[in-house]
C-alpha cells in the first residue's frame, strides 16, 4: 500500500480498501476502527455543522466585497485592506489595528498572568491544604457561587463601588487618605483588569486543581524524604505536574479575553479599544465582508498563542 | 371613555358567551380582559420592528381595544433594526425606523412604500416634514439626512428619492425630537450656552459624548463648529478632509483627558449622569427625564447653535400584501390618531400630527409640553409618575423654539464607511 491509500484509509477506513473483497468484507463485519469511526461520528458532524462549515462561510465572506447595504459576492481583498489602512505609511507609529491589538494582548497578558497565579494558588489550597474530600467539593462548589449571577450583573456591580463618588472613593475621602477621589479607578485599564480576573479566574481554577488533585501525593512525600525545600517541591514536582491544568486553564482565559468587547467596553467606560470591539462596529455599519476579515484575523493571532502554548506542553500527551 | 367602557363591557359578555377554544385563543394572545375582535375568524397581527422609543404596552393594548390589531413589538437597536431588514425582511410586518437608515433601506430594496393617499391624517402632517418649517413657518436646518429629503419615492418600487412630492411615502412620520447636551447644573454652576461647552478644558475627565459613530459624528460636527474652528457645508454629509478633521479635534481632546466614558444606550447615559462621573454630554431628552425623576438635577439644556434632530416613521415589509397591507394602513392611521401621538408628546418627544394629538391630551398639557408655558398642574409621565411640579418650563421652550432651531438631522454619510473606520481610529487613540 503506497502512503495516498493509507492516507486515504485513515480518512475513511473500509472504503479505502473497497476494491480488495476480503477486506471489504471484514469491514463489514465492522471492524474496531469503524466502531471508533461511528463512536466519534456525532460529535464530527456536531463539528462540522456548528463550527468547521460556520468558520469556512466566515472566510468566503472576508474575501467578499460590500456596499452601504448589502454584500457583493465578488472577490475581493477590500475587508482586509481597509482594516490595515495606513499601516506602512505610519511607520513607525502603530496604525489602528495595531495599536487595538496592542492593547487587546496587553489586557490579555495582565489578566491572564493575574488569573494565573491567584487561580493556581486557589486550586494549590483545594488540593494540598484541605484534606477531607468533602470538603474539596463544597470548597470548589463555592467558587462557582459568582457564577449564579449575570456576568453583567458582576459587572456593573463594580461601577458604583469603584466610580467618582463610590463606596471606595468615599471611604478613602472620608478616612483622610486622599483629598481628591481617584479617577484611575473606574474606566481605565485597571477597571478592565479588574472586572476580567474577578470574571474569569474560575476558569483557571478548575483546570489546574483537576490536574493538582491527580498529583500522587507520595511523589510530593518522596520529594520531602529526600530533603527537597518546599519551593523546591513546588517547583520541580508541582508545577510541572499541573502544566496540562495551567495550559487548559490559560487557554479559557486567553481565548474569552481576546474576544471579549462587553467588559472591555463597559468597564472602560467605551474609550478602550478591542478587537472584538472592531467587529460588531464593523457589524452595526453592515460591513459584513470588514467585520469577517476582522474575525478571521482575531482567530489567526488567538491559534498562534494557544499553538505556542501547547508547544510548551502536549496536552493531548499529558491527558 | 364612558364610551370606551362600554364596549369592554359588551366585548367581555361576548367572550364569556364564546366557546373554550376561541377563549384560548384570547389568553393565547396574552389579552385576557377580552375584546370583541377576540371572535374574527383570522386574528389580526402584526409583526412591529422598532426600536423602543414608539413601543409601549399602553399603546399596543390601546390599537387593540381600537382597531383589533394585535401588535407583536420586536425590539432592537437602531444598527439592529437596520441589519435585520437587510438579512430578515421577512420576519417583521410593519417597519418603524429612522429617516437617516433610509439611504441603506431604500437601496436594498427590502421595504415597500406606503401610498400617502391612504393616510388618512396625510395632509395634517407637520411641516416640518413636509416642507422644512415648523408650523409657525421657522425654516429649519437642512443639513444630514432631514426627512423632507427621503420622503417620496419616484414611484412605487422605486428605489431613487424624489425632490416632489408624490404619493409614494417612503416613511410615514411618527415620532421626532430636537437633541442637545445634558448638564448638571448644580455641578457646573453657571450658564451653558455653546456646544463648545464639551471640551471646554474646566470639564475636563468628566464629558462625555455617545459611542455611535454617525450620531457622534454630528455632535463632533457642532462642536467643532461652535469652538469657530471649521464651518461644514453641511455637516450630515462631510467630506473626507473633514471627517479627518472632525476627529483630529475630538482624538485631541480625548487624548488631553476630555472624556470620562463615552456612552452606548440610553441606561448607560443615566448612569453616568446620576452618578456625577459626568457634568455635561450628550444626551437623549427621555434620559434626561429619567436622571430627574431620580431627584438629581439635570438640564437639556438649549445652546445658541441650536439642535441635532432626529425622526422616525413607519413604513411596511416588502413581503407584506393583501389584508395584512390593509391592517398594517389601518394600524398606521391609527397611530396618528391622537392616543399614539399624545402618548409620546407626554414623554417629551413629538408627534407627526400634531391636530389629534392636542385633542388627546389636557389643555395644561398641551402648554406645557407644546407650548413652552409654566405647568399649571403636576406634570404626570404616561405611567402616571410624577415628572414635573407644578410651575416648571420645559427645556428649550416650545415646540417653535426647538423645533425651529434644529441645525442639522441624524445622517448616514456618503463617506459612512470612511467615517466609521476614523472612528475606530479615536476609540483606540
Amino acid at each position: 500500500m503506497d502512503t495516498s491509500e493509507n492516507i486515504l484509509h485513515q480518512a475513511s477506513p473500509g472504503l479505502a480498501r473497497g476494491s480488495d473483497t476480503a477486506r471489504a468484507a471484514k469491514a463489514a463485519r465492522l471492524s474496531p476502527s469503524f466502531i471508533s469511526w461511528l463512536q466519534a461520528g456525532p460529535m464530527m458532524l456536531v463539528f462540522l455543522a456548528f463550527f468547521l462549515i460556520p468558520l469556512v462561510f466566515v472566510v468566503i465572506v472576508s474575501f467578499w466585497d460590500y456596499n452601504e447595504y448589502q454584500l457583493l459576492p465578488a472577490f475581493s481583498g477590500r475587508g482586509y485592506t481597509d482594516t490595515f489602512e495606513g499601516c506602512i505609511a505610519q511607520l513607525p507609529d502603530l496604525c489602528t489595528i495595531g495599536k487595538t491589538y496592542l492593547k487587546t494582548l496587553k489586557l490579555c497578558f495582565m489578566v491572564w498572568a493575574i488569573t494565573l497565579f491567584i487561580g493556581f494558588w486557589v486550586a494549590y489550597f483545594l488540593a494540598f491544604h484541605v484534606k477531607s474530600k468533602t470538603w474539596q467539593m463544597g470548597l470548589s462548589l463555592l467558587c462557582t457561587i459568582p457564577f449564579w449571577t449575570s456576568n453583567v450583573i458582576r459587572m456593573i456591580a463594580w461601577i458604583p463601588l469603584l466610580g467618582r463618588n463610590g463606596l471606595v472613593n468615599s471611604g478613602l475621602v472620608k478616612s483622610r487618605l486622599i483629598d481628591q477621589p481617584v479617577e484611575w479607578l473606574l474606566y481605565s485599564e485597571f477597571s478592565v483588569v479588574l472586572a476580567l480576573v474577578h470574571l474569569f479566574t474560575f476558569f483557571m481554577v478548575v483546570p489546574i486543581f483537576n490536574s493538582m488533585i491527580r498529583i500522587d501525593k507520595s511523589l510530593i512525600e518522596a520529594a520531602y524524604d529526600a530533603g527537597a525545600t518546599g519551593f523546591q517541591t513546588l517547583v520541580n514536582v508541582v508545577i510541572p505536574l499541573a502544566k496540562p491544568g495551567i495550559v487548559i486553564g490559560s487557554i479559557f482565559v486567553i481565548t474569552i479575553v481576546m474576544g471579549d468587547f462587553i467588559t472591555i467596553g463597559v468597564m472602560g467606560g467605551q474609550q478602550i479599544a478591542a478587537a472584538g470591539k472592531i467587529i460588531e462596529t464593523r457589524l452595526n455599519a453592515l460591513q459584513f465582508p470588514a467585520a469577517a476579515a476582522n474575525a478571521v484575523i482575531l482567530l489567526a493571532i488567538t491559534f498562534l498563542i494557544i499553538t505556542m502554548m501547547s508547544r510548551i506542553v502536549d496536552i493531548r500527551k499529558e491527558l | 371613555m364612558t364610551e370606551t367602557t362600554r364596549t369592554t363591557a359588551v366585548s367581555r359578555r361576548t367572550l364569556l358567551k364564546g366557546t373554550a377554544g376561541l377563549a384560548g385563543l384570547a389568553a393565547g394572545s396574552g389579552a385576557i380582559t377580552g375584546f370583541p375582535y377576540v371572535m374574527s375568524a383570522e386574528p389580526k397581527v402584526l409583526r412591529y420592528l422598532g426600536t423602543a422609543v414608539n413601543e409601549g404596552d399602553d399603546i399596543s393594548k390601546q390599537c387593540l381595544k381600537d382597531t383589533g390589531i394585535k401588535i407583536e413589538y420586536i425590539t432592537a437597536t437602531t444598527d439592529d433594526v437596520t441589519k435585520r431588514v437587510m438579512t430578515q425582511p421577512n420576519s417583521f410586518d410593519v417597519l418603524d425606523t429612522e429617516y437617516f437608515s433610509l439611504k441603506k433601506l431604500v437601496p436594498s430594496g427590502n421595504i415597500l412604500a406606503l401610498d400617502a393617499r391612504k393616510i388618512k391624517e396625510f395632509d395634517n402632517i407637520t411641516p416640518v416634514f413636509t416642507k422644512g418649517e415648523t408650523p409657525g413657518g421657522k425654516k429649519i436646518g437642512n443639513q444630514g439626512t432631514a426627512p423632507w429629503k427621503v420622503l417620496y419615492l419616484e414611484g412605487k418600487d422605486s428605489k431613487t428619492f424624489s425632490k416632489t412630492a408624490t404619493e409614494f411615502v417612503t416613511l410615514i412620520p411618527t415620532v421626532y425630537n430636537a437633541d442637545t447636551l445634558g448638564i448638571r447644573p448644580d455641578l457646573i454652576k453657571r450658564p451653558i450656552s455653546s456646544w463648545s461647552e464639551l471640551l471646554n478644558p474646566e470639564f475636563k475627565g468628566k464629558a462625555s459624548i455617545l459611542n455611535i459613530p454617525s450620531i457622534g459624528i454630528m455632535d463632533a460636527a457642532m462642536v467643532v463648529e461652535a469652538t469657530g474652528k471649521y464651518k461644514y457645508a453641511d455637516k450630515g454629509n462631510m467630506t473626507k478632509e473633514e471627517i479627518d478633521l472632525t476627529m483630529k479635534v475630538m482624538t485631541e481632546a480625548k487624548k488631553a483627558g476630555q472624556f470620562r466614558a463615552f456612552w452606548k444606550d440610553f441606561n448607560e447615559s443615566v448612569n453616568l449622569m446620576a452618578s456625577g462621573e459626568t457634568v455635561i454630554q450628550s444626551m437623549w431628552s427621555p434620559a434626561v427625564t429619567k436622571v430627574r425623576s431620580m431627584g438629581i438635577a439635570c438640564t437639556f439644556q438649549p445652546l445658541k447653535e441650536g439642535y441635532r434632530s432626529w425622526a422616525s416613521g413607519f413604513c411596511v415589509s416588502k413581503g407584506v400584501s393583501g389584508a395584512k397591507l390593509d391592517w398594517a394602513y389601518e394600524f398606521v392611521n391609527w397611530f396618528l390618531s391622537g392616543y399614539a401621538g399624545a402618548y409620546l408628546n407626554r414623554q417629551g418627544y413629538y408627534s407627526a400630527v400634531l391636530s389629534t394629538a392636542k385633542a388627546h391630551m389636557e389643555p395644561y398639557e398641551w402648554a406645557y409640553w407644546m407650548e413652552g408655558k409654566a405647568a399649571e398642574k403636576d406634570i404626570k409621565a404616561p405611567d402616571g409618575s410624577l415628572l414635573e411640579k407644578a410651575g416648571a418650563v420645559r427645556d428649550g421652550g416650545s415646540y417653535e423654539d426647538r423645533m425651529g432651531a434644529v441645525a442639522c438631522w441624524n445622517a448616514v454619510m456618503d463617506e459612512n464607511d470612511y467615517m466609521v473606520r476614523k472612528w475606530n481610529e479615536f476609540i483606540a487613540a
